[in-house]
């Protein structure tokens, strides 16, 4: 499904991600996990076409098509999600308006006349349900004055609403507590499926706790490093990076 | 002959033909030996550093159309925020149009100034407020010289004016260019309501310039909701004088949508003479192609206990210029107040421009005031976040200048003017994103 080939990647001459290779099939969880500043959130800003980073080298192929040229409305259309680190407060414009917009932008793009009101509405309702988020919540502000909680929350609604091909949820699990947790862990879960893959970039092994990887990758300075399967988060979580970096000294 | 030249000749034949007791043709000497002595503003005064008058007042204008042109209902019927359920002053070419209005005088007046001007009844009223709130500068003056006709709306103590008011001044086009200077005198009595929508339109691309001037009283207690839709052609130009004195627990809001045109000078008064009053000073500025708009805003604060709230949106395209100059006074005896000013404004283009010039005269010593002014482009995340859900660049800035004006749209009282406005910003930028705010 994703192909990432010897991918440098950077702002103004400088590399961030200085070689980076990963393939991921249908039906895959893949996490990246790594230290601060490793180049991780770059890496889910340039799969989601982030043009404030510049592609110097290598490739991104998203279902057997170079997708690195695309803008990133041409890569949501075609199917690739990102739940934001933090999303960003859009006053004046409400969630259930945003998602109405973003639902039937995507339909143009594939030549589909706008959702029905009544069809729009229900599924509102089912995917709001899904992450036990409440009416009032939906008729607020884009994320204006919302909680860590709310916002991660509210990212997953949108992902449970777009129902994409590829999620990228980048530190989602930050800012939320053991019950949001639960519940946003939970709604991923549902939307899982054999057709769709997701990735989870975190710090921590906790998430994976709730969503359980099939894969884990770790990011030291823009590049994979190791890769494992999930036994290797929780030694991660035990023995911390350093053992990592002295394994790649010698 | 230049406009000036043109207009004090002009008025000596206009002088002919007035009463010589009215009181009011003493007014008009005043005003045009005001106009004569210190003509047309130039850039070498402050106020109209950034604006110049240059490229309107070149034209050969008509000063006295003959105005006996109709216009079908059908033709301008959209430029009328409401089909019935609201009182209409309608002015075609400068004249009164009986067909396209709806006055009244039961329990208010909404009708002409020409008649308050000339009937004996509202001698009282016109004594009492007629070119007193107008400021005495030359363009001011030049309007009282001329000023035959407009709006004259009277409203009585404790009258909650259950209809919007709207007033129009159309422009037909029958002249090649053409210039017309409406007069409007408003009055909202004790513990009165009232909401006025005023709009200048042209309906051909025929130049047009338009110098109006607005009084407005609000008298104790009163509450006036007014809001100025500039959306006119591309060779239509306003200069819009409006001064709103306000007496005490008064609350009057102005919100103006500067949206088209070619030149729009914007001076907004508002004078505080008693406690607790409120005042609020809002717009949206869209441009695109070379329009320019100047908002002139003073606030003075002559009473303690009072408010102010300036907030100004400004979005700039192509090579469109914005003016932002905001004065605030607070007099020496006017404690206690707080004053806040707002402009921020987002360059679409590189060769837009806007100037701000913000201006604070503080005189007292317990006071909260505070102004801020950016200037700035879309913001990348919040566009690269929109555009992460499939949401194409023009409609995430679409939405973007939806989020951007929503502090000045979200106190538009009337929802079929918050509609429209949302509708004309998505035009502006040929967007079609499908739902209001």
């Amino acid at each position: 499904m994703l192909q990432i080939n010897e991918l440098h990647a950077g702002v103004e001459n400088k590399d961030i991600l200085k070689g980076v290779n990963l393939n991921i099939n249908p039906g895959e969880v893949h996490a990246i996990m790594g230290p601060n500043g490793s180049g991780k959130s770059t890496l889910s800003s340039v799969i989601a076409g982030n043009e404030n980073f510049e592609v110097t080298k290598g490739s991104i192929k998203f279902l057997d098509e170079n997708i690195s040229e695309l803008g990133p409305e041409e890569r949501a259309h075609r199917g690739i999600f990102l739940s934001f680190q933090y999303p960003v407060e859009i006053p004046g414009v409400s969630v259930t308006n945003f998602i109405k917009t973003a639902i039937n932008e995507n339909r143009k793009a594939q030549e589909l006349e706008d959702m029905p009101a009544s069809e729009m509405l229900k599924l509102i309702k089912s995917k709001a349900d899904l992450l036990e988020i409440d009416r009032k919540f939906l008729s607020r502000s884009l994320n204006e004055g919302f909680s860590g909680g709310e916002k991660k929350r509210n990212e997953i609604f949108q992902m449970a609403m777009l129902d994409p091909k590829l999620a990228i949820l980048d530190e989602t699990d930050s800012g939320l507590d053991i019950d949001a947790l639960k519940i946003v862990a939970n709604g991923v879960n549902k939307l899982k499926n054999k057709d769709n893959a997701i990735i989870i970039i975190t710090h921590y092994q906790r998430l994976l706790d709730h969503i359980v990887p099939d894969f884990v990758h770790v990011l030291i300075d823009g590049k994979i490093v190791k890769s494992g399967t999930k036994e290797l988060a929780y030694e991660l979580e035990a023995k911390g990076y350093d053992w990592i970096k002295e394994e790649l000294v010698i | 002959m230049n406009l000036k030249d043109k207009l004090v000749s002009s008025y000596l034949a206009f002088d002919d033909h007035l009463e010589d007791e009215s009181p009011i043709h003493e007014i008009r000497k005043k005003a045009i030996l005001i106009f004569e002595e210190k003509g047309f503003p130039t850039k070498r005064e402050e106020d109209w550093k950034y604006t110049s008058l240059k490229s309107i007042l070149n034209k050969d204008y008509c000063v006295f159309p003959k105005g006996n042109k109709e216009v079908k209902f059908k033709k301008v019927r959209n430029y009328f925020l409401y089909d019935i359920d609201s009182y209409k002053l309608v002015f075609i070419d400068g004249v009164y149009s009986s067909f396209l209005s709806e006055t009244t005088h039961e329990g208010l007046d909404v009708c002409l100034l020409s008649s308050a001007l000339s009937k004996s009844k509202y001698k009282a009223v016109i004594e009492n407020y007629y070119n007193k709130a107008a400021s005495k500068n030359s363009i001011s003056a030049l309007n009282t010289a001329f000023a035959r006709e407009g709006a004259y709306i009277n409203i009585p103590k404790n009258k909650e004016v259950e209809k919007p008011i709207e007033i129009i001044n159309f422009s037909t086009g029958n002249e090649s260019a053409l210039m017309i200077q409406p007069r409007n005198l408003i009055v909202i009595g004790e513990n009165a309501h009232a909401q006025i929508i005023e709009r200048h339109q042209s309906l051909t691309t025929n130049s047009v310039f338009t110098n109006s001037v607005t009084e407005v009283f609000a008298e104790k207690r009163a509450y006036l909701d007014y809001y100025k839709i500039q959306n006119d052609k591309e060779n239509a130009s306003l200069i819009d004088n409006t001064t709103i004195h306000q007496e005490q627990d008064s609350i009057c809001k102005v919100h103006s949508f500067s949206l088209g045109g070619k030149l729009t000078r914007n001076n907004l008064n508002f004078i505080q003479n008693g406690e607790h009053c409120e005042s609020t000073l809002k717009g949206i500025t869209i441009l695109k192609d070379k329009q320019h708009v100047d908002h002139n805003t003073l606030v003075k604060h002559n009473a303690p206990n009072c408010e102010s709230h300036q907030d100004y949106k400004g979005l700039y395209a192509d090579s469109s210029t914005g003016v932002f100059n905001g004065k605030v006074i607070v007099e020496k005896q006017a404690q206690k107040i707080n004053a806040f000013q707002q402009n921020n404004n987002i360059l679409i283009d590189d060769n837009a421009t806007v100037n701000a010039k913000p201006q604070l005269e503080i005189f007292a010593d317990d006071v909260k005031c505070s102004h801020g002014c950016t200037i700035g482009q879309f913001d990348k995340d919040a566009l690269f976040y929109l555009r992460s859900r499939g949401i194409g660049l023009k409609e995430a800035q679409a939405l973007l200048m939806y989020a951007f004006a929503n502090t000045v749209l979200e106190s538009v009282k009337i929802p079929e003017l918050k509609r429209r406005v949302n509708k004309l910003i998505a035009n502006k930028i040929g967007v079609n994103i499908g739902f209001d705010i």
